[in-house]
């Protein structure tokens, strides 16, 4: 937790269908038994169907808005690696950047390498890594529907999430249907080894 | 379990309604809504699923058995509001949910609705969406209907807020014998935050009758005027509760010497309180949770002794054109500051309020990172891989000449044929339009028109301009879309494809209406479907062919069930 003002903003971007609000129900949910106020803010219905997706997640002391102001993002979780640019507005020099290397094409567009996505965000901030998240679960657990899991573990066991890694774990066992546990659960060890 | 069901049973299963009270859930708004509903012990439920309203139908549905209340998914919002009427009438506690374009399908009986009064209170849900992220047509503020139809209508900033006024509601409801609108918006509705549970009032089985009463439910002239009369009255009473409620409040009043004061409700209020916080400033703020009556008294008050006044608002100015109006009467010199810097157009953002504040206080503050401004190109919604419109349109291209065809479009997932990729979308409007406006398009030129509808906007409001085109004699090609589900909302069933058991047969309704051009296709079979379109498009009669294919991502849900 930054300690002038109290407070830990996280924007997860990423395309409608890649489970943003999941990833931003345990959060909320672990930040809470943590103590914390929060508020977070989502969208529903014609914003997903494969479009570009945003959602906040905010907690601290006291936090009264829903939504990030522009550059105030302390993390940034993206769940494709192109998407991270459009949270540049939400980034200062101070942001982390979490970046899933997967590519989901922008139809008729050419593909963003990663040394484009790594060189404009790094004129923001120094703190960027892209992980081939998708690539690691694939190989490891067989799906890559868990990268988000994987990233948001990962970010907490790097301490770049200022929340215990157990209390992640606990908010996974609470939100994650128990026919998927048992996959969430293996996501969240792959990424204690890999920290 | 549902979050929203904590407490209903005590820790041996036994009902205990004091259960885990002040316990703190994390809620959606429009969960909290539902929450505040139970906690109020609602009776009936209907609604209308459109976004960002959508949740309150979605966890009713699941969960009105359990909590023992009567809910429906009605055929569009003015059915669903008028049931909700014959539950008051007939004594139920009754709550009804819609999108912003909801009130304007139900606005007919909205009006009589407030002029007769309700016997079960009644609150209505009405969701807008400022910045358009999931509404076509247009970016309503549904605010001044309050001065429409004089009704009060309350604004929530939080979920804790939407589960507090949703029990307010009901409470004024109750007391004055109105319907009472809670107004929301997307950033309020899809809010989450921990919400405090209080006690959940057991609803009352549904022993109530409809009393007989022409003077109440009948308005006729030269009753009906008598009760406009006794509405006003109504309504100078619930401003004097509004001027003494809690939540029109003055959160400090320290800075006075500055003289200078900020008005704002709903979400608007958490930027404003946000800003604050970073400037360490504490000006007195001025929340206001009724928009309608406002407490007049409060709000002069309020400004009196100000030089200036900052009114932090969503869309159109509503508040401060009233605030103007008051200020005139009791301080005449008030400089009032709103809409000059603050736009009317889309949701507001943090960071414009920050500024618009600084500017207010003579602070400086400058909007963080604009310089990295990097374009990448935007990513639009898109049917879904195996969506069955993907066969629709490619038949549609190989049938007919594109250029040679208008094309209508409407308020669903194929909103996205106007995309691009597709560009089969010539005109949009609201829910049922398609086919109106094809009839009309049809009188005034010869030129081809293909008009889609979707199978759930049919049943909302696609038959009476159906019935029109026979009647009034044009020729339309009207293809149905039907993929058995409210897909765009999150699948809700239709009177076409109910929950369980056989749904109303839309080719008998067509059939009944007169048309005589009709087929329904798979759209899989696709020579078919082409040269059905070559047929019908050379008719002179209106001609309908029915798309029946299933939803896939339905079709995924269901075989994951199984």
């Amino acid at each position: 937790m930054k300690k002038n003002n109290h407070e830990f903003n996280i924007l997860i971007c990423g395309t409608g269908g890649q489970g943003l609000i999941t990833l931003l129900q345990i959060i909320a949910d672990a930040a809470l038994s943590e103590g914390y106020e929060v508020r977070t803010s989502e969208l529903h219905g014609l914003s997903q169907r494969g479009g570009s997706v945003e959602v906040h997640i905010r907690f601290g002391k006291k936090i009264y808005s829903p939504l990030i102001a522009k550059g105030k993002a302390d993390l940034v979780l993206s769940l494709e690696m192109q998407e991270s640019l459009r949270a540049v507005n939400f980034a200062s020099q101070k942001t982390s950047f979490l970046i899933n290397k997967q590519v989901i094409p922008i139809p008729s567009e050419k593909p963003l390498t990663e040394k484009e996505v790594s060189t404009n965000l790094k004129k923001i901030t120094k703190k960027v890594e892209i992980i081939p998240a998708a690539e690691i679960c694939e190989k490891n657990l067989g799906t890559n529907v868990v990268s988000g899991i994987y990233l948001l573990s990962l970010s907490a066991f790097k301490k770049i999430l200022p929340l215990k890694p157990d209390s992640i774990l606990n908010s996974i066992r609470k939100i994650i249907p128990e026919k998927y546990l048992e996959l969430n659960q293996k996501t969240f060890e792959l990424a204690r080894e890999h920290k | 379990m549902e979050p929203v069901l904590s407490n209903q049973t005590g820790p041996e299963g036994k009902p205990s309604a004091s259960y885990g009270v002040n316990k703190k859930i994390i809620l959606l708004g429009n969960e909290a809504i539902v929450r505040g509903a139970l906690e109020s012990g609602v009776q009936f439920v209907s609604t209308y699923p459109g976004t960002p309203a959508s949740e309150i139908g979605n966890t009713f549905f699941r969960i009105a058995k359990d909590a023992g209340v009567y809910f429906e998914f009605s055929t569009n919002e003015k059915v669903a509001l008028e049931a909700g009427v014959g539950a008051s009438f007939s004594g139920l506690k009754t709550l009804v949910a819609m999108k912003n374009f909801g009130l304007n399908v139900c606005l007919d009986a909205l009006l009589p609705f407030v002029y007769t009064g309700t016997n079960g209170p009644t609150v209505i849900i009405v969701a807008d969406d400022p910045s358009c992220h999931s509404s076509a047509q247009s970016e309503e503020n549904s605010r001044p209907i309050a001065y429409l139809a004089h009704i009060p209508v309350l604004e929530p900033s939080d979920p804790q807020e939407c589960k507090d006024f949703a029990k307010l509601g009901f409470q004024i409801s109750d007391k004055f014998k109105i319907p009472v609108i809670i107004r929301t918006t997307t950033r309020v509705a899809h809010q989450r935050m921990p919400v405090v549970l209080g006690e959940w009032k057991k609803n009352l089985p549904f022993e109530d009758r409809f009393i007989k009463n022409p003077k109440r439910w009948i308005t006729l002239p030269p009753r009906v005027l008598e009760m406009k009369k006794e509405l006003f009255e109504k309504i100078e009473k619930i401003k004097e509760f509004s001027e003494k409620s809690a939540i029109n409040q003055v959160s400090s009043s320290k800075f006075k010497v500055l003289r200078i004061g900020i008005i704002t409700s709903g979400v608007s209020y958490l930027y404003t309180k946000e800003a604050l916080k970073e400037f360490k400033l504490d000006l007195p703020v001025l929340k206001l949770g009724f928009f309608y009556p406002l407490p007049e008294k409060k709000i002069k008050n309020f400004i009196k002794g100000l030089k200036k006044v900052l009114i932090v608002e969503e869309l159109e100015g509503f508040l401060e054109a009233e605030i103007l109006r008051l200020a005139k009467e009791s301080n005449c010199k008030l400089e009032i500051i709103g809409k000059k810097i603050l736009s009317a157009v889309g949701e507001l953002k943090p960071e414009q309020v920050t500024f618009a504040i600084a500017k207010l206080a003579n602070t400086k503050y400058q909007i963080q990172n604009t310089k990295y401004q990097i374009q990448i190109p935007k990513r639009f919604p898109q049917l879904c891989p195996g969506c069955p419109y993907w066969l629709v349109i490619s038949a549609v291209k190989k049938a007919v000449d594109e250029k040679e065809v208008i094309f209508g479009g409407e308020i669903g997932c194929y909103m996205l044929f106007g995309n691009a990729a597709i560009k089969m979308q010539d005109y949009l409007s609201c829910m049922g339009s398609s086919v109106g406006i094809a009839h009309g398009i049809k009188k005034a030129t010869k030129q081809k028109l293909i008009t889609f509808v979707g199978d759930s906007s049919f049943f909302h409001a696609g038959i009476p301009p159906l019935i029109n085109t026979v009647f009034n004699k044009s020729n339309p090609l009207i293809i149905i879309l039907n993929n058995q589900t409210t897909a765009m909302t999150g699948h809700q069933p239709h009177p076409g494809a109910p929950a369980s058991g056989e749904g109303i047969k839309i080719e008998e309704i067509v059939k009944a209406c007169g048309v005589k051009n009709l087929k329904v296709i798979d759209p899989i079979n696709q020579e078919e479907f082409i040269q059905t379109i070559k047929e019908f498009i050379e008719k002179d009669e209106v001609s309908v062919i029915i798309a029946r294919r299933i939803c896939a991502l339905l079709a995924k849900k269901q075989n994951e069930k199984k």
